[in-house]
């Protein structure tokens, strides 16, 4: 019998919460297969932050710390520097990275601090329940802006990518996501060289994923898939932002 | 052994290396930046990690990430900084992770005065962060006890996997005097199985987080927290008695305050008034039993408490007391530091109204 699937061993063999059709699981899954293929489970360290992967910690194979909201880059930071030749990554949603965490992940770019970042842009606090985030794109509803963000009152949305492409500590920056196969793959590989790229020591990595929230967004997941083609892509276009 | 004169700030941070830290992580504020420039140069020579971080808040989440993955590390900070910290301090609580954090304390609330005082008290022995949790306190009163105890805040750190606060004013950091660099041999500590440094062979993934989804599960979390505070509070009080033998009023001081009470309590001895101090060393636990041994004695007629605040300390030593003799108060803030004479004044009008 020829083996044509199974599980990644970088996930632990645990059942994920995630709501069907949510990005999350796919991506915690293309991590683990980089780690796999790359040889990384027994070196790496995740650390996971506040949002709804909270848990990615007890669903990858690696030794993973769980951060304060906001604070990955910074507990990541003493952890790489402490643990210079070990695999290091940050996993963060867009409530925490771009909001509350703004000023961690700025500074470990401008440090050029030698792990990877996976961002993870729904464009929505999901946790909470589907309050505005710094990428709810103008006229998106969330809780918190009922009949949709507006540029007066809460400003538009940040292309976070390009925003830290600016600094110097960035070597890669990529925007992909994980919406049918190709994408996928595609993301895989931004996944696979950003680790490549720390193992080389050559800066800061980092890889924005435009995921879908079915459930905040009210929809279900294939019109989820499609809203994030058609909105978000356009705003936040996806592929290679910079690479030195 | 040989006699070195130190700067205050320079010397806990030299401790600490010497202690075995590995990593520091700061941010500037006075009166402590003689700590992270002094770490700045010494600690990579001990091949160790210095980042200078974007905030106090970065700051003490790098210690969590240090600690995390089973480096000795800490941070400094004065005040409003280390108001910022409390987040992170929570965090180590609840994730049960080691780390030192040296308070210079200096005048308050807000951004309050750059000189020395005592106004963090309560957030530093009542946990200061959110949740039921507890950080030990220690608080030198000269530079060779600061020293000594650096290497305290690490061993106790580490057996109780907690974080352990340094508190001192800003006098202790900014002043010089004689140290003599002891050996510390230390304690057997537990091996840190915990710590998320990659599996590296290891069966079972190491995952280090303070959340707990189910209540019961917190509940219980807590209730282990619990138990190791308690033992804490057996194993690990610490005080110092001066001049008590005899003593009808005692004075109670930490840090720079208990050193003018001294010299303060040998003026009044020259004046036939039998006063002596008691000085807490560890502010948490504090040393309630033995202060409450010391108010049932019968000779002592009368407490009070001098602090660099506007009475902190004092609900402690109340709580010690609990009721059996009066307790004075007698306190400078805002960075003031009191004068001999005038607790030797505070003293006398507390004998006149009735010893
Ligand atoms: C200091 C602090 N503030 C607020 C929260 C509440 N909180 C939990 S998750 C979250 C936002 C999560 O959104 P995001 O980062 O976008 O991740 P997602 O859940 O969408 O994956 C917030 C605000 C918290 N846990 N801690
Ligand atoms: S709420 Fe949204 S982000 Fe959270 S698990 Fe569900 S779909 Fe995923």
């Amino acid at each position: 019998m020829t083996t044509i699937y199974r599980k990644s061993k970088g996930l632990q063999d645990v059942p994920m919460h995630y709501c069907p059709g949510c990005s999350h699981g796919i991506v915690h899954k293309l991590i683990a297969e980089v780690m796999e293929e790359m040889d990384l489970i027994q070196q790496a360290i995740a650390i996971c932050p506040v949002g709804c992967s909270v848990f990615a910690g007890s669903y990858f194979a690696c030794d993973a710390i769980e951060a304060a909201h906001g604070r990955a880059p910074a507990v990541a930071t003493a952890v790489k520097r402490t643990h210079p030749n070990q695999p290091v990554f940050t996993y963060q949603g867009d409530g925490d990275l771009a909001s509350i965490g703004a000023a961690e992940i700025v500074h470990a770019a401008m440090r050029g601090e030698h792990f990877t970042t996976i961002f993870i842009n729904n464009a929505i606090y999901g946790m909470t329940g589907g309050q505005m985030a710094p990428t709810t794109l103008l006229g998106q509803r969330a809780t918190t802006a009922p009949g949709g963000r507006t540029k007066e009152q809460a400003g538009c949305p940040m292309r976070v990518a390009e925003l830290l492409s600016t600094l110097e500590g960035l070597v890669y920056a990529e925007r992909v996501c994980v919406v049918d196969i190709p994408h996928l793959n595609q993301a895989k590989r931004a996944i696979r060289k950003a680790f490549e790229k720390q193992m080389a020591g050559e800066g800061f990595t980092f890889v924005e994923v435009l995921a879908a929230c079915p459930t905040n967004w009210g929809m279900d997941p294939i019109g989820a898939n499609r809203w994030l083609m058609e909105h978000m892509a356009e705003y936040y276009p996806l592929g290679v932002v910079k690479e030195v | 052994m040989k006699r070195e004169i130190w700067k205050g700030s320079e010397a806990i941070a030299e401790a600490a290396i010497r202690a075995g830290c590995r990593g520091f992580f700061g941010y500037p504020i006075t009166p402590q930046n003689e700590i992270p420039e002094y770490m700045s140069v010494r600690m990579p020579a001990a091949g160790g990690v210095f980042v200078q971080a974007e905030s106090e808040l970065a700051a003490i989440n790098m210690v969590y990430g240090a600690a995390a993955c089973g480096v000795r590390a800490m941070t400094s900070s004065s005040s409003p900084g280390v108001s910022l910290k409390q987040e992170g301090i929570s965090y180590m609580a609840g994730a049960e992770l080691p780390g030192v954090i040296v308070n210079v304390m200096r005048g308050g609330p807000g951004l309050g005065s750059i000189q020395p005082a005592q106004g963090d008290y309560y957030q530093a022995t009542r946990g200061g962060g959110n949740g039921d949790y507890r950080t030990v306190v220690l608080a030198p009163a000269s530079l060779q006890e600061a020293a000594d105890l650096m290497f305290e805040a690490f061993d106790i750190a580490d057996q109780y996997r907690n974080p352990v606060v340094v508190l001192v004013d800003g006098l202790i950091a900014q002043m010089m005097e004689p140290i003599v660099w002891k050996e510390h041999p230390g304690r057997p500590l537990p091996e840190k199985t915990w710590a998320a440094d990659g599996r590296r062979g290891r069966a079972h993934n190491n995952f280090v987080t303070s959340l707990f989804m189910d209540a019961p599960d917190c509940e219980a979390h807590n209730l282990a927290l619990l138990e190791k505070y308690k033992a804490i509070e057996a194993n690990e009080c610490r005080w110092e008695e001066l001049m008590l033998d005899d003593a009808e009023l005692v004075l109670v001081a930490y840090g720079t305050p208990s050193r003018v009470a001294q010299t303060a309590v040998e003026h009044l001895r020259s004046q036939n008034i039998k006063a002596g101090v008691f000085r807490p060393i560890t502010l948490w636990p504090f040393p309630y039993a033995r202060l409450r041994e010391i108010a049932a004695q019968p000779q002592v007629k009368r407490f009070m408490a001098v602090e660099m605040s506007t009475g902190q300390m004092v609900d402690d030593v109340n709580l010690a007391v609990a009721g059996q003799k009066p307790v004075a108060f007698y306190g400078r803030c805002g960075g003031v530091i009191p004068h001999v004479s005038e607790i030797e004044g505070a003293v006398l009008a507390a004998w006149k109204e009735g010893l």
